[in-house]
């Protein structure tokens, strides 16, 4: 039986709290969305306004969604491709209640405005110090499962998933050096410029490593699975491993171009944020060709739809990202909601999509059956892709606007607009906005139902199999 | 074959061995930021005080002494005299800053550009966030840019913006704040604060850090607003020099 042989039960719960995170992240994205549209949705309530809840939405899907997701993936990815069981199982479990604990954490201190006010990372010290610890934890057993594997070489997804626990490690304790002041409160140990600076590289890094590298591991792995073909290319893998690696490290000095960060170092994040678009596409084409000869399987495997479509989201935000690094472009689209815009594409359209079909794969296999729906796959995947595109197509609109206000000068010479016309004209990008994303928590809540019936159906099917055999 | 290599040796013994390629990480992934990095802690023109000392105050040991200023007191720091650590005040306004996530909707960096130093001011330098820990450059203008935002509207009108801020600008998509009046600051933790600053390397004086329990029951709104209101007025800056090569 292959289920001895593999310590799934954890991957099991990571996989359903990926979901369960999914849905609440998203919630609360959609409600901060809804309140810059109609502002009366604060409420004169502290603990819900949009400035305290903005960090629960981020931390919600990126540690607690894309974290789960991740050791999910990961540790399975671990035992699969090296045919061996996890080096600590008990290691694993203590990673999914550290985890959890920690998400509960910030669903706690964030609303209370406990925060270090350093974006992506405004858990406060106590907090961080915890995910040190299970972030270590969780590498740890990663590296020593790999170690232990019986196949000769290290499959192409754990080195992605390695690059990522290295760099988010140097990332979080760097970033997160601060003096306490009390329990839940500290200050950086560095401040004005060398702080940005630390702060953007953690920050492009966290997309760059934990939501780039990390979920390209999820893609190497799972898209061949689901195509049931071999990886495209292994020399386009080993080449575009090391450069977006070594590259994506630079990137973060491109979001302070002309601040009173030194040119130097803004230009020189630029120059290799242009350069990275190589890297970045060897891994789409490599995803994506991957399905060569075996197209035809989009038009019946939804769970394939998902994994492509991602891929193409990834190519496209790679492309753009690149093109708003660029100066020209940057003086313009700085400071607007096109980095929004930019951040969602890869957010929505990449990470949640190659997540979600990461997750029905790992449903299918972990607990032996078919998806309950495949039309209910289906409805998700065409709530999503429209969700996303009405979000993105919303916010190159409102954040191109914004920009071209703001630098508009009359026929006399002066400004056109005050902000606050600006301010107003983005209404009815942010009530569509808010639309996009509805549609994408709707597609995530399809989901949920979904894996929760199919989780339902497995153990009536084990209990009929198993009445059958007795 | 389980010994064929399919790429270089150096490649190869990293897929074998997962120590190889743990280690090899390790080097690559630290080059980057040790590049950018670093060099900004020891390259003199990174921060324009170098060149430019007046954009600093000189405090010279001298207190702060702006709050608690009393007729027959000297008056060490004045505005435009350099950027300064913020007073107990100032400093408290700016943790209510930090907690309400104002960074999340407003920058404190004007750029280099014609449109910003007409709608806001003269372009930020990096000496004048030198205290700030940590930074508040922000990265989005939902609201507009605070950079230099002192003096620029009464304290009664910030009072009544953050209470309701469209009762004063009808556009905005700004939460109220009525808590902040209600309120108060807590100067014993205010005193830890500054204190754990002053460890940090802010040249805070002991009677900088005693003027905290000074300000202890003060409301919240009016901490923030002497925050709002002494942002991007420390230094003097003038058009006709040139701070950043």
């Amino acid at each position: 039986m292959e289920e001895t042989k593999y310590d799934f039960d954890v991957i099991r719960w990571f996989t359903i709290m990926a979901v369960v995170y999914l849905v609440v992240g998203t919630l609360v994205g959609v409600y901060i969305a809804s309140e810059l549209a109609w502002p009366f949705l604060n409420f004169d309530i502290p603990y819900i306004t949009f400035g305290r809840l903005r960090p629960v939405h981020t931390n919600a899907v990126i540690f607690a969604f894309g974290g789960c997701a991740l050791f999910a993936t990961s540790l399975y990815s671990a035992q699969r491709t090296g045919s061996t069981s996890l080096w600590s199982n008990k290691l694993a479990w203590f990673v999914f209640w550290g985890w959890n604990a920690i998400i509960v954490a910030a669903v706690i201190t964030l609303p209370l405005g406990l925060n270090q006010s350093k974006e992506y990372a405004e858990l406060e010290w106590p907090i961080d110090l915890a995910i040190a610890v299970v972030w270590l934890a969780w590498g740890l057993n990663l590296i020593m499962t790999i170690a232990k594997r019986k196949t000769s070489h290290i499959y192409v997804s754990n080195w992605f998933f390695m690059g990522m626990f290295v760099m988010i490690t140097y990332l979080h304790v760097v970033n997160s050096l601060a003096i306490p002041v009390g329990l839940f409160k500290s200050y950086s140990l560095f401040s004005g410029v060398q702080d940005a600076m630390i702060q953007w590289w953690w920050g492009h890094n966290a997309v760059g490593f934990y939501l780039t590298a990390g979920f390209l591991g999820i893609m190497y792995y799972f898209v061949p699975k689901q195509a049931n073909r071999p990886v495209f290319s292994y020399r386009l893998s080993v080449l575009h491993f090391w450069a977006l690696m070594f590259g994506y490290v630079w990137l973060g000095a491109h979001h302070l171009q002309y601040t009173a960060l030194p040119d130097w170092t803004g230009s020189l994040g630029a120059a290799v944020s242009l350069a990275m678009i190589i890297p970045s596409w060897g891994g789409a084409i490599n995803g994506m060709m991957t399905l060569s000869g075996a197209w035809d399987k989009l038009r019946t495997d939804y769970i394939l739809r998902f994994l492509i479509m991602s891929l193409a989201f990834y190519a496209m935000s790679t492309f753009e990202g690149p093109v708003m690094s660029s100066k020209t472009v940057n003086a313009l689209s700085h400071y607007t909601d096109w980095t929004v815009g930019h951040v969602h594409s890869g957010a929505l359209g990449w990470v949640g999509m190659v997540a979600a079909g990461a997750l029905y794969h790992l449903v299918e296999k972990l607990w032996n059956t078919r998806m309950y729906s495949a039309k209910l796959v289906n409805a998700h995947f065409w709530t999503a892709t429209i969700g996303t595109v009405i979000y993105i197509t919303a916010m190159w609109v409102s954040g191109i606007m914004q920009g071209l206000m703001w630098r508009d000068y009359d026929e006399f010479g002066t400004l056109t607009y005050t902000f606050a016309e600006s301010v107003a004209a983005m209404h009815p990008y942010y009530a569509m906005r808010a639309i996009g994303g509805a549609l994408y928590w709707l597609g995530a809540i399809i989901m949920l139902y979904n894996v929760i019936m199919t989780v339902r159906q497995a153990a009536t099917q084990r209990s009929t199999a198993a009445a059958a055999a007795a | 074959m389980a010994d064929k290599i399919y790429s270089t040796k150096l490649q190869d013994a990293a897929e074998r061995n997962v120590f190889v390629m743990f280690v090899l990480l390790l080097i690559l992934l630290s080059v980057g930021g040790l590049v950018e990095i670093v060099p900004l802690f020891y390259l003199p023109q990174t921060m324009e005080h170098n060149k430019h000392p007046e954009v600093v105050w000189q405090s010279n040991g001298r207190p702060i002494s702006v709050e608690n200023f009393k007729v027959g007191d000297s008056i060490t720091w004045k505005p435009g005299d350099g950027v300064r650590p913020y007073t107990a005040l100032e400093l408290a306004g700016r943790d209510i800053y930090q907690r309400e996530g104002c960074y999340l909707c407003h920058s404190q960096m004007v750029r280099p550009f014609r449109d910003e130093k007409e709608r806001y001011g003269h372009y930020s330098l990096a000496s004048e966030s030198m205290y700030d820990h940590p930074f508040q450059w922000g990265s989005k203008r939902t609201g507009p840019d605070l950079a230099r935002l002192g003096g620029k509207y009464s304290d009664e009108w910030h009072f009544q913006h953050l209470m309701a801020p469209r009762s004063v600008v009808p556009e905005s998509v700004m939460p109220n704040y009525p808590w902040l009046a209600e309120q108060t600051v807590d100067g014993a933790a205010l005193k830890r604060h500054m204190e754990g600053l002053r460890m940090i390397g802010v040249p805070y004086t002991d009677a900088d850090i005693e003027a905290a329990m000074q300000v202890d029951g003060r409301r919240e709104v009016d901490a923030l607003i002497a925050y709002l209101q002494v942002l991007g007025t420390m230094a003097n800056l003038k058009d006709d020099v040139d701070y950043r090569e």
